[in-house]
């Protein structure tokens, strides 16, 4: 069991309100995964779920129960926090150990526990090391091993991989997701790198100044985003917004155009430019052009990408991938759209 | 400092004040080493001669020698405790979010910059004192018999004055180890289930056992050799009740214008001071390492 729903939640730390009126439904055994840019409440709601902060006002239900004000360690959920937050004391074996105590389990239970949750993560070799003497992947696997023991309902991660180096961090994101799979319990994810959300989740909420912004699957978002911060925060590079003239007849203020439906053509096309930077990755290229009167376009290209810097290109997109908004910054349902 | 060049020029510009620290420190230790062994007394000037470990025999057998001895360790391990668990203490409620939180931390602080001998005094003539104290007033307003400190408890009145000096000391060291704290280990203790109990035995005493260790090997260097608080409320006595080693030698060397005798004792005093240190070392130094 592990569904939870929030009910009109706000928080508002003295008078800055934090957290805007949420409502949210989280699924049994769903990852799930809060994004959005820093400092747009996700730790915060993530607190407040956890029973760390207070909730100003609304509900948390947890289970079909109300939780709202019940304190944390009656929630029966676990959270690995962004530091890790081990005890630096206590060998390895003691921090995993510390929530089963405190819980009055049996020593031999408390034992079998260990044993298997050091299977799972491969603790096994550093059971007796205090966490100074770990590495940061690896005191990332003892916090997530202090988490599962409790076989909580729920897991609560705070941007657990923004500590660890970029390898690293593929190799953990992996891990989680197969641990996921492994124990079928909720997990609800934050953090402000989208491609940690695309890559982890089945649902996302992208979060925008305390409120949430869409929720959906990582294809739902990529393919319709129902706003244009949506549809710039999720996909890499960033999608590519040209402001228009409205029309009589047609709101438009904006198209977007992600990166790699962007082409190049011989014929004349929607836009004209000039090559700028260009980033090689072997398997791609990222092509920075300046289109005057637009402003700089990204265009993500195949790994052997002839065009050099200086030179002039026409620029299309496939009608159907382009995507338009209002002034207000709303998805438009799609119409042809003929250049600027 | 990882190239050869400039390790040794680290060692040739630390060599000027090293060299004035231990001349600082040997010669008097030398000299107090030398006059130990003579008969010498300023009363009869001019005919000092050695006498070997005469003035040792003397200050070791002296029956007023075991009490000091006993009493400076009382006053140094009444005061440790006194200290540690009210600092503890104060260091707990000091971090508490009150309101004019930063006022009551300069409040706290204050008697340590009061002199030893005006917070003696003050606890002697205002506090203390068996007719006119407040202590007095109080005892004589719930209707019990006044005690008088300094006759009846000389070196627990002296143990709670010096208390009294170094408790801000030590909640001070104890508060910014707590503010160190990480809250959200505490917050992972929370999650974890633990109360307010097992938060402070589990999370905080191992996070302050440095700080602790600091403020003990502090603490008892300088209360080792307590005096002024002595001299101004008890003057030793009654008896030997309130004299500590410190204190003794004063009477030896300066009361009785022995300088063989009181250097001798000096000598003792320094060679326990070791002891001591290498005793808390061993105990708790490793407490500061890594
Ligand atoms: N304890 C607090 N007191 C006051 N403001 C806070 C507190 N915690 C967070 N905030 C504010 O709330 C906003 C959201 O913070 P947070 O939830 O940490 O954002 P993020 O999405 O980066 O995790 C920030 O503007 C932050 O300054
Ligand atoms: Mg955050």
């Amino acid at each position: 069991m592990g569904s939870i729903t929030l009910k009109q939640v706000t928080k508002t730390f003295g008078d800055v309100n934090v957290i805007k009126p949420i409502d949210l439904q989280i699924h049994d055994g769903e990852f799930i995964v809060f994004v959005g840019p820093s400092g747009c409440g996700k730790s915060t709601l993530l607190r407040m779920i956890a029973g760390l902060e207070d909730t100003t006002s609304g509900n948390i239900d947890i289970d079909g129960k109300d939780a709202t004000n019940t304190p944390p360690a009656k929630r029966g959920l676990a959270m690995v926090f962004q530091s890790y937050a081990l005890y630096p004391h206590m060998s390895v074996r003691n921090n995993i150990a510390f929530p089963l105590k405190r819980a009055k389990v049996p020593p031999a239970e408390i034992e079998a526990k260990i044993a298997s949750a050091a299977k799972i993560l491969n603790l096994g070799d550093y059971l007796d090391r205090k966490p100074g003497q770990l590495s940061g992947g690896q005191r990332q696997r003892v916090a997530i091993g202090r988490a599962i023991v409790r076989q909580p309902s729920a897991f609560l991660f705070d941007e657990p991989l923004s500590n660890l180096d970029a390898s690293l961090r593929v190799n953990m994101r992996l891990e989680i997701s197969e641990l996921h799979k492994t124990l079928d319990t909720t997990m609800i994810y934050v953090t402000h790198d989208q491609v940690e959300a695309m890559t982890m989740a089945d649902r996302i909420a992208v979060f925008n100044a305390g409120v949430i912004e869409q929720v959906g699957t990582p294809l739902e978002l990529y393919q319709t985003p129902v706003n244009r911060f949506v549809a710039g925060f999720i996909g890499s590079p960033k999608m590519n917004f040209i402001e228009v003239e409205p029309v009589d007849g047609n709101p438009t203020s904006c198209v977007g155009v992600r990166p790699e439906h962007l082409k190049v053509t011989q014929d004349k096309g929607l836009w004209t430019g000039k090559v700028g930077v260009i980033e090689h990755l072997g398997s791609e290229t990222f092509l920075h052009i300046h289109v005057d009167g637009v402003g700089p376009l990204t265009l993500k290209a195949d790994g052997d990408c002839p065009l050099k810097y200086g030179d002039n290109v026409n620029l299309t997109a496939p009608q159907n991938k382009i995507m338009h908004f209002d002034a207000a910054g709303k998805t438009l349902p799609p119409t042809p759209f003929s250049g600027n | 400092m990882a190239t050869m060049q400039s390790r040794n020029l680290a060692r040739m510009m630390l060599f000027p004040s090293v060299v004035l620290l231990l001349a600082w420190m040997i010669v008097p230790l030398c000299m107090t080493l030398y006059f130990s062994f003579l008969d010498y007394n300023l009363l009869t000037p001019g005919n000092e001669e050695f006498i070997g470990f005469l003035n040792y025999e003397f200050f070791l057998t002296d029956p007023a020698f075991f009490a000091s001895f006993f009493n400076t360790l009382l006053l140094v391990g009444g005061v440790l405790l006194i200290t540690i668990c009210g600092g503890i203490g104060l260091a707990i409620l000091l971090d508490q979010a009150i309101w004019g939180r930063n006022y009551v931390r300069i409040m706290v602080l204050a008697p340590f910059f009061v002199m030893p001998t005006v917070s003696a005094l003050v606890w002697k003539n205002m506090l203390m004192n068996p007719v006119n104290g407040l202590f007095a007033h109080f005892a004589i307003w719930i209707g019990v018999e006044p005690v008088d400190f300094f006759a009846q408890i000389p070196l627990l009145s002296i143990i709670i004055i010096v208390s009294w000096q170094w408790l801000p000391f030590a909640a001070l060291i104890l508060l910014t180890s707590i503010q160190s704290l990480d809250r959200e280990q505490l917050e992972a203790a929370d999650l974890d289930g633990a109360g307010p109990f097992s938060k402070f035995i589990y999370i905080v005493m191992p996070h302050l056992s440095r700080a602790i260790t600091a403020v003990i090997l502090i603490e008892t260097i300088f209360l080792l050799s307590i005096f002024a608080e002595i001299l101004v409320t008890t003057s030793g006595g009654p008896g030997y009740a309130s004299t500590n080693l410190t204190y003794l030698i004063y009477t030896q060397s300066l009361l009785q214008f022995d300088v063989g005798g009181g250097s001798a004792g000096g000598i003792v005093a320094v060679i326990i001071a070791n002891i001591v240190a290498i005793f808390l070392m061993r105990l708790i130094g490793k407490n500061l390492e890594d």
